[in-house]
């Protein structure tokens, strides 16, 4: 690694010692019980053990597959969706206000009707999660394609281009950034919205190990669930990130 | 001479949250194949919406606009535009958009010669270091001349160029002025031409169109009394100097009136 990486390492670094320490801090102050606030280092302790006796990788396995399963479909489903409604004007002005009330419920309030149509099991979470995940991507769908300008097609046309090459080769370059930034909103919400899914009898998974704790009040187990969904979502963003930067080398960014 | 493009009793307007906007009014002129048309005329005053008539972008509210005899239905291949805003293709090389129109089915060019013209493109408009650099990273003038180079590439028979030299300086304009007047004389096309360059119009065209502020009416049409092939000994000669100046002082009629109708809005303001 050069030095500018590591300096760059250094500096990501640096927030995450200042939340520990901060962490510590409060614990220490006096202004809380400290029975309700677990070290760093005990939080650090259980992880280890949750690891190695408890299958802890089973639950993370299981929350990453219904997180990644959920926004797959959804977002399969929210491209031509969102490229339609982005795409024909009249489509948009018919589906927006829909689109918006459904965007707008929390999914958690959804829960007791996906129960009584779906059931309890794996199908039941993968609709919370599709459904979330459906709406914030098909919204920054159409956000994205209603903006792209007619200029590219123009030029397209005057070259000769018929309809399928002007979709092959200038509608799709152009949406594929929105789909990017689509993927990456849906995976946010669906971590977001994943305790929520498991909130519905779940065996396994990472929110289902926080409920369970929370029945028996161990927060040091709680601390480690947040923790792991946070970290798997950071990971699952900066593989993201990755892919985006090479696909869209061609972008004009601020930030390099 | 065959008549490739004709408008006839033309009038264009927008609706606008304002109401009716008159861009372009009762315009009627006749382009003949082999033609170089040069339309001037004070900014905002409807040379552009003139031109996307002619390439299919919008239809005439009023009147007829003709390309080879038939009304104009849309955009086509056998006539190329250079776009005001250049429209260079972001997300592809500066050799793969001179390549764009060469791939596609309606221009027909084998795969194998593709890359030649490419090249070709490239040496002449000056961008063989950047052939594999994003349009990011190319300055304007570069951008303006790679979009020059794309739609050259094609060979359209009509050329429609809206300021296709403006962002270019003094010398690299002139260098672009010359190679647009080799390609024609080797290639035969025809040509409209936006400017805001009188001598640029001069120089170039063979027919003047000066139109008023908006809305566009024509104003006047001027021919230009210089032979084909032209070099740049012309802009010496003294007809050269009275024809400038005598369009000068139409174009700056128009502006002035285009100033006198904005001052009453700047002033209650
Ligand atoms: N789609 C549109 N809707 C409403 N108004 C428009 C539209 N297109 C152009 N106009 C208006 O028509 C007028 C003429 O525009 P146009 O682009 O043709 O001018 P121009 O002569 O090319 O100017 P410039 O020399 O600055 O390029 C402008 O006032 C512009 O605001
Ligand atoms: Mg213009």
């Amino acid at each position: 690694m050069n030095g500018a990486g590591l300096r760059r390492l250094g500096l990501g670094l640096i927030p995450w010692i200042g939340a520990i320490l901060l962490w510590y801090a409060v614990r220490w102050s006096g202004f809380v019980n400290v029975s309700l606030i677990p070290a760093p280092h005990q939080v650090a302790a259980k992880f280890f053990e949750l690891l190695t006796k408890e299958g802890l990788l089973i639950d993370i396995f299981a929350s990453t597959r219904r997180v990644f399963l959920g926004v797959a479909l959804g977002i399969l489903v929210a491209v031509p969706v969102g490229f339609l409604l982005g795409w024909y004007r009249p489509a948009r002005t018919f589906a927006d206000p829909m689109i918006n009330f459904f965007r707008a419920l929390p999914p958690i309030a959804l829960i007791p009707l996906v129960i009584v149509y779906f059931g309890v099991d794996e199908l039941a979470k993968l609709v919370i999660l599709f459904y979330a995940s459906f709406f914030s991507g098909v919204i920054v769908m159409y956000e994205g394609v209603s903006q792209i300008t007619p200029l590219y097609i123009r030029v397209a046309q005057t070259l000769g281009a018929n309809q399928t090459e002007i979709f092959r080769k200038v509608i799709i370059p152009l949406t594929v950034p929105h789909i990017l930034t689509a993927l990456r909103v849906a995976l946010g919400v669906a971590w977001a919205t994943l305790v929520a899914s498991e909130l519905i009898a779940a065996q396994r998974g990472l929110g289902a190990m926080i409920q369970n704790a929370s029945t028996y009040f161990l927060l040091d187990v709680i601390y480690v669930g947040i923790i792991c969904i946070g970290l798997i979502a950071l990971i699952m963003d900066l593989i993201l990130r990755k892919i985006t930067a090479r696909l869209l080398v061609w972008q004009d960014r601020a930030i390099a | 001479m065959k008549k490739r493009a004709q408008f006839d009793k033309v009038s264009l307007s927008f609706e606008t949250p304002k109401g009716r906007l008159n861009v372009v009014e009762d315009v009627s002129y006749d382009i003949n194949d082999g033609d170089f048309i040069a339309v001037i005329g004070p900014s905002g005053c409807g040379k552009t919406t003139m031109m996307s008539m002619l390439a299919g972008f919008q239809k005439p509210t009023t009147g007829k606009v003709l390309f080879d005899g038939r009304p104009v239905a849309g955009p086509g291949p056998e006539r190329g535009v250079i776009f005001q805003e250049y429209g260079v293709f972001p997300w592809l090389t500066v050799k793969q958009n001179i390549a764009f129109g060469l791939t596609l089915n309606a221009n027909h060019v084998p795969t194998a010669e593709r890359d030649a013209i490419c090249d070709h493109y490239l040496g002449l408009m000056g961008l063989s270091d950047f052939a594999n650099s994003y349009p990011k990273h190319l300055s304007g003038g570069m951008r303006q001349r790679l979009a020059i180079a794309r739609a050259y590439a094609v060979k359209p028979q009509f050329l429609l160029m809206d300021e296709p030299f403006g962002a270019l300086d003094a010398q690299t304009r002139s260098n672009m002025q010359n190679l647009l007047l080799k390609v024609l004389e080797t290639e035969g096309k025809t040509v409209m031409l936006i400017t805001h360059s009188v001598e640029e119009a001069i120089y170039l065209a063979s027919r003047i169109v000066v139109v008023t502020a908006r809305p566009a009416r024509i104003k006047e049409i001027i021919d230009v009394p210089f032979a084909y092939p032209r070099d740049e000994s012309i802009q010496e000669r003294p007809e050269f100097a009275e024809l400038r100046s005598y369009i000068r002082q139409l174009v700056m009629d128009e502006y002035r009136a285009q100033q006198a109708q904005m001052r009453p809005v700047s002033f209650s303001e």
